[in-house]
């Protein structure tokens, strides 16, 4: 079962998401605070962090880019404000989804597994893939770029993972939230699109004329052509 | 001022009207000088001529009877004696008709000039204007000189006088007076401009103010000048002005902090609500096993816990429409899926029958759209009956693509009298249901979420029974 680190400043919520977790055979760490959190992350080695936005001291989005600065570590927001702000700002610091508080048990759990499910399948015999300066490992899960390791986010990689399957293909954002997120209704597309800007920033030479991830106006996204 | 119509700017009618007051005293003067003038200029010339005439007919003493060349010597030695003015002499005695000239009747004297010389003993006068030129005319009856009671000899000599040296007097008084007048306009059009300039100005000032003001300039003042009515009017409107700023302010400030309420009571409501509603499920699970008045209890609690949730999350809904917080994020989308999708993500497939043609396509917000179908289906449910059914059909109108959505339910039909309000927040058909199953803003969060799309909803009832609500959405970008 997959071990979660819980981050979370109010005592009731951080007793009943634990409870509930639990409950459902997730092993679970809760910490009080932004710095116990980060403390924590090197012995508890979780495979996921749920996160709340508002905490004292440094605050969720600080905690968020810190992770993010050395590791690849899944990252859920819990956020009790649904607005586009506080949204947007969460998911361009680098995490991969987001739960508006409050939330059963059930749907949190639910995308805990979808953000930790198994990425992409591998393809083709070699297991790596090149496209331009871009190398795709789809068995090893690693992207490289002219020959240097690309710390991707497990959203970002299966975002590029899925696109890269099918170059010149073009998915719309439903298609996609579906796919990468497993949202199986309408979603949110601000995800898509922040995790497009986060994975362009990773990968383009210049973020303003995308040459891998094209944007099809009106529709979706695609991958190349490449010239 | 009619006759100034108003699509004229207010100088070009100020001016106009200055120019025309001027213009009508420059003339009632002029005609009056004109008058006046050209009466005593005649009446001069007439007495002169009148006078002399008289004397030299007086001085007259011809020997009676006359034959026709006594009598047109006469006529010639009067005729010469005419100065300054030459006039023509004519003579009538019984029949004979002599004149000075070469002809011996006038086509200017008239019947009632010689008229009045035969009944009169004096001498007669009258202006006659033929062919555009004036002549006076006189007629003196040649009297006996006997004492003070005359007799008449038979003999009336007329005078024909051309009248063109006074006309030429006239008629340069005329030109003066017009060349006099039109430099006076001309004059009259310094002060008309200033005298408008100092209308316009303001006025144009309070345009611009008042125009600032609707922009949303609250700051907006004009420089108050002199102590007119003008000025009057800018300082009230500064007055205004300075009050609609601090009102606004206070609403501004009002509605900052209900913002922030709302902000606040959203935020402390969901946090207990996160703790409480993440362990609903195993109150669920363990009330199977809890006597059953306590289980009872248990699942009350959780089910309230839920649909709390629900109704935090509707009010914060509501409260982003009503600050205006709430924003499109438009995809292109196959809305017969959408539509469908909607349903398989609530379970509802089943007891939903749709009829859904393929391949319309529209630009809408997903989340939003779902909102609306599960909001209405999700009414059809609850207060109608089965089986809802779902229609989509696209149409034009005003050839602008539209879709129109149809839910329909086979229930009791919505009350006539209740009808208008179906889509007011809180609002229960039933009173007597105090609370029904959804929080009351269902429907009105469908009709804010489609008017954020540029379309339009309303509820009726089906002509076999049952409430139908239609919605149409604008297939463009809302």
């Amino acid at each position: 079962m997959p071990r979660v680190l819980l981050i979370e400043d109010d005592p009731s919520v951080r007793e009943g998401v634990e409870l509930g977790l639990r409950r459902r055979g997730h092993e679970l760490l809760a910490a009080g605070t932004g710095e116990a959190g980060l403390e924590a992350l090197a012995a508890f080695r979780p495979d996921l962090v749920l996160l709340d936005l508002m905490l004292p001291g440094i605050n969720g989005v600080q905690v968020c880019r810190r992770i993010r600065e050395s590791s690849q570590l899944p990252i859920i927001m819990l956020t009790a404000r649904g607005d586009d702000f506080d949204v947007v700002v969460g998911l361009e610091a680098g995490a991969d989804d987001y739960i508006v508080k409050p939330a059963r048990a059930e749907v949190i759990e639910a995308r805990i597994r979808a953000v930790l499910r198994r990425l992409g399948a591998p393809a083709g015999p070699s297991g790596t893939e090149f496209h331009g300066d871009l190398a795709v490992d789809r068995a090893g899960l690693t992207v490289t770029r002219a020959g240097e390791r690309v710390l991707l986010a497990p959203s970002e990689l299966k975002l590029l993972l899925h696109l890269s399957a099918s170059p010149e293909q073009v998915f719309s954002r439903q298609q996609l939230l579906e796919y990468v997120w497993e949202h199986s209704f309408y979603g949110d597309a601000r995800l898509v699109d922040a995790c497009v800007r986060r994975l362009r920033q990773k990968i383009e030479d210049t973020a303003g004329s995308p040459r891998y991830i094209q944007t099809v106006r009106g529709f979706g996204y695609r991958f190349g052509p490449l010239s | 001022m009619r006759l100034l119509s108003p699509h004229l700017g207010l100088r070009t009618r100020l001016v106009a009207a200055f120019l025309l007051v001027a213009a009508i005293s420059a003339v009632a003067t002029a005609a009056l000088t004109y008058r006046e003038a050209r009466s005593a200029v005649l009446e001069q010339a007439q007495d002169t001529a009148v006078g002399q005439f008289r004397d030299r007919v007086a001085a007259l003493d011809p020997a009676l009877p006359l034959n026709a060349q006594r009598l047109r010597s006469l006529c010639e030695t009067l005729a010469r004696e005419g100065k300054p003015h030459t006039w023509i002499v004519f003579a009538e005695y019984a029949d004979l008709q002599v004149s000075s000239s070469d002809r011996p009747t006038s086509q200017i004297l008239t019947e009632g000039l010689r008229r009045a010389a035969r009944e009169s003993a004096h001498a007669s006068f009258q202006r006659v204007v033929r062919d555009g030129r004036a002549w006076l005319t006189i007629g003196m009856p040649v009297m006996f000189d006997q004492g003070d009671a005359g007799h008449r000899t038979g003999l009336v000599m007329y005078a024909v006088m051309p009248l063109a040296p006074e006309e030429a007097n006239i008629a340069a008084m005329v030109t003066a007076a017009r060349n006099g007048a039109l430099p006076a306009l001309l004059v009259a059009v310094v002060p008309a401009l200033l005298a408008a300039r100092s209308v316009v100005r303001p006025v144009r000032d309070l345009r611009r103010a008042a125009a600032g003001i609707g922009r949303g300039e609250l700051g907006t003042r004009i420089a108050v000048r002199g102590s007119d009515e003008l000025a009057q009017l800018a300082r009230t409107f500064n007055e205004s002005a300075t009050q609609l700023q601090s009102s606004v302010a206070e609403l501004r400030e009002a509605e900052e902090r209900a913002r922030r309420f709302a902000s606040d009571v959203s935020h402390e409501l969901r946090t207990p609500l996160a703790g409480m509603l993440a362990v609903t499920e195993i109150l669920d699970e363990e009330a199977a096993h809890l006597n059953a008045d306590t289980a009872a209890a248990v699942r009350l609690i959780s089910a309230e816990t839920g649909k709390l949730a629900t109704l935090v999350d509707d009010l914060m809904e509501i409260s982003r429409f009503d600050a205006k917080a709430a924003d499109l994020h438009t995809d292109e989308v196959d809305v017969a899926e959408a539509v469908r999708k909607t349903l398989q993500a609530r379970r509802w497939e089943d007891r939903v029958t749709t009829e859904l043609p393929d391949g319309v396509r529209a630009v809408l917000d997903p989340r939003r759209f779902d909102v609306i179908v599960a909001n209405l289906v999700g009414n059809a449910l609850r207060h109608g009956g089965e089986p809802v059914t779902v229609r989509l059909r696209p149409q034009e109108r005003d050839g602008t693509p539209s879709l129109v959505l149809e839910v329909a339910d086979a229930g009791a039909g919505i009350a006539p009298e209740v009808l208008p309000y179906i889509f007011d927040r809180f609002y229960k058909a039933d009173a007597a249901r105090t609370r029904s199953r959804g929080s009351g803003l269902g429907l009105a969060i469908a009709r804010e979420n489609v008017r954020l799309h540029g379309g339009t909803v309303h509820g009726a009832n089906g002509p076999g029974g049952g409430a139908v609500f239609t919605v149409e959405l604008p297939r463009g970008a809302g």
